[in-house]
């Protein structure tokens, strides 16, 4: 433990935690401690958490503001329930059905960071967030006027028309995108154990990139544009690294958002504007660049809406009185120092078993 | 042939022309001073020639190589350095990192240590205070940053924008005798200054800059006695 730098030593720390949670979560599943409430809820918990770090990636790490990371998670949902139900009748394995949804879907919702990124990244200021914002909207209304069917005499597809294409479901016809009414009959190809996984992948990628040389570049950026152009950094180049992986883990938070759903709509609620800005209050509480925080706080905020359901009228006045508490832990000088302090006497203890061993 | 040729530049923010086509050179070993009045262009120059803005007209060549459209990240490890106005370091980044960052166009890693080594020696201070982030250090603490940072990368030419800004009469001394130290193990320097009296002391040739033209060039120390300059930049 004690050759690990300081960095590695947190990293092992949030996957520790991480597979305790999972653990725990599952013994009270599998003995049948959770109630179905808590159970439904577990998917979304991962969804906004791969969400969250990749939005993290972003505005704490890129010093980038996005107020449209709902739209890469839209582009990632919808690519990814299309390619499974295009290949649903072909491909059996469920595993494999999802793992070739989740590439396309990961790759298009890059594909897309890739292209918002080559105009805005290369300017100063923030045109990111008003071209991000602008990206998200426009994204979720083109869906809502595209119809795309396979019919008997192949693919047939139609802008804003949907009356133009007729499907017969009785021979076998099928709408894959349907307009505003989305994708029909998802299969059910997401679960806890999956999204953990991929909650875990996208870790170990963004803990890699920020440890590395092209990490230490992209802070440099955030820390100072003119000092990282005059070492020599690339300033385009590793500012579309991290936007498009940023976009990327957020599409595949779609996906795995997409096929936890029969009927996949894109509507203001799940892929809007306030879904954006949920994801960024995420963030902005667990602690820009704390992707730790980021899960943590994806959870908390996730679960205790839905917890107080019961509570009614006084549901929002919890979460507002949670949201100012959990601002005062993580801002608050005193609750910064002792938190210092807790951080300080777990390294002293690990090290000291260390040199007994 | 010198080192730096810059021929006819000229630079346009937007509409307002900053830099009106002008041309100097910098040879090998040298140390070259920029002088002139708040916004005569001087940082305009220097941005330019290290390409972290573009000029709309004119040529530069560094070492026989035209750079002008070169983008600034390129220049770097083709062997110039820049340290912009305003000790701009990482801030969040430690010093360590700030230093390594120097060294980010290099290769050689073997080597970095030992330019390491070298800025470790020439600023004690930095060393003391490698763990802490670059931005809690002090005004001169940062400058000292800012040119160990640039030395990392092995420049054979350092654009210096103001080293002595906001410094005590004592740093800036401290700084003036790195410029000299950095000049005697073979650096060419171009550097600017509001401190003229300092920047003609020890440079060999220098340019007066005004509102975008320059008005006169020639030796340094000639410069020194000139009355023109005495008058508007020596305070004389
Ligand atoms: N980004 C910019 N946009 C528009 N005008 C600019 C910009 N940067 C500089 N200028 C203008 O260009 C002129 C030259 O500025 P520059 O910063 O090169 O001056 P300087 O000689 O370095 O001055 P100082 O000694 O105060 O640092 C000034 O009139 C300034 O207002
Ligand atoms: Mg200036």
């Amino acid at each position: 433990m004690k050759n690990l730098k300081k960095s590695s030593k947190d990293h092992l720390i949030t996957y520790g935690i991480l597979l305790l949670v999972y653990i725990v979560a599952e013994i009270l599943i599998k003995t049948g401690n959770m109630s179905s409430l808590m159970q439904g809820i577990l998917v979304p918990v991962c969804v906004y958490s791969l969400v969250a770090i990749g939005l993290n990636l972003c505005v704490g790490y890129l010093g980038e503001l996005s107020l449209g990371h709902a739209g890469f998670m839209c582009v990632g949902a919808f690519c990814g329930a299309y390619t499974t139900k295009m290949l649903q009748g072909t491909i059996n394995n469920e595993i494999l059905l999802f793992t070739i949804a989740l590439v396309v879907g990961v790759i298009m919702a890059a594909l897309f960071g890739f292209l918002v990124g080559i105009p805005v990244l290369r300017l100063k200021g923030d045109y990111l967030a008003i071209v991000t914002l602008a990206f998200g909207e426009i994204i979720k209304n083109i869906i809502n006027v595209l119809y795309i069917a396979k019919c008997s005499d192949g693919m047939k597809v139609a802008i804003t028309d949907g009356g133009a294409i007729e499907v017969d479901e009785a021979i076998g016809e099928m709408w894959l995108v349907n307009g505003a009414k989305g994708i029909n009959r998802i299969p059910h190809l997401s679960n806890f154990t999956i999204g953990m996984i991929l909650i875990f992948v996208a870790l170990f990628v963004v803990f890699h990139l920020v440890d590395s040389r092209s990490g230490r570049a992209i802070m440099a950026i955030r820390d100072n544009r003119i000092a990282a152009e005059s070492v020599g950094i690339n300033i385009t180049k590793y500012k579309m690294m991290a936007f498009v992986i940023s976009a990327a883990i957020a599409g595949a938070g779609g996906v795995l958002y997409a096929h936890n759903l029969s009927t996949l709509t894109a509507t203001p609620t799940n892929f809007g504007y306030n879904m954006s800005i949920m994801i960024l209050v995420f963030v902005v509480l667990g602690g820009m660049g704390s992707f730790r925080g980021s899960i943590i706080a994806a959870t908390i905020l996730t679960i205790l809406p839905e917890g107080l359901r019961g509570l009614a009228d006084y549901r929002m006045l919890i979460y507002s009185v949670l949201l100012i508490s959990m601002m005062l832990f993580n801002w608050a000088p005193a609750a910064v120092n002792w938190k210092k302090k807790v951080m300080a006497s777990i390294n002293n203890k690990t090290s000291k078993k260390g040199q007994v061993e | 042939m010198a080192m730096l040729e810059v021929k006819d530049l000229k630079v346009n923010y937007g509409l307002i022309q900053a830099i009106k086509g002008i041309s100097f050179e910098l040879n090998e070993g040298e140390i070259v001073a920029l002088i002139g009045a708040n916004g005569a262009g001087k940082t305009t120059i220097l941005n330019t020639v290290s390409g972290v803005i573009p000029s709309s007209a004119g040529s530069i060549v560094f070492e026989g190589k035209d750079i002008t459209k070169i983008s600034g990240h390129k220049i770097v490890s083709m062997g110039m350095a820049h340290i912009p106005e305003g000790r701009r370091v990482f801030a969040n980044l430690s010093v360590y990192e700030n230093l390594k960052m120097g060294a980010y166009t290099r290769k050689d890693k073997a080597e970095i240590e030992a330019t390491l080594k070298q800025v470790y020696e020439y600023f004690p201070r930095l060393e003391e205070r490698k763990n802490q982030p670059a931005g809690t250090l002090s005004g001169g603490e940062q400058q000292m940053l800012a040119m160990g940072r640039a030395l990392m990368s092995k420049p054979k030419l350092i654009l210096m924008d103001e080293p002595s800004m906001g410094l005590s009469p004592l740093l800036v001394k401290e700084v003036f005798s790195i410029i000299k130290y950095c000049h005697e193990i073979g650096i060419s320097i171009l550097l600017v200054e509001q401190n003229a009296k300092m920047a003609l002391g020890i440079a060999d040739r220098a340019y007066v800059l005004e509102t975008g033209n320059i008005t006169l060039s020639g030796k340094a120390d000639a410069m020194l006695e000139n009355d023109e300059v005495k008058k508007a930049y020596l305070g004389v």
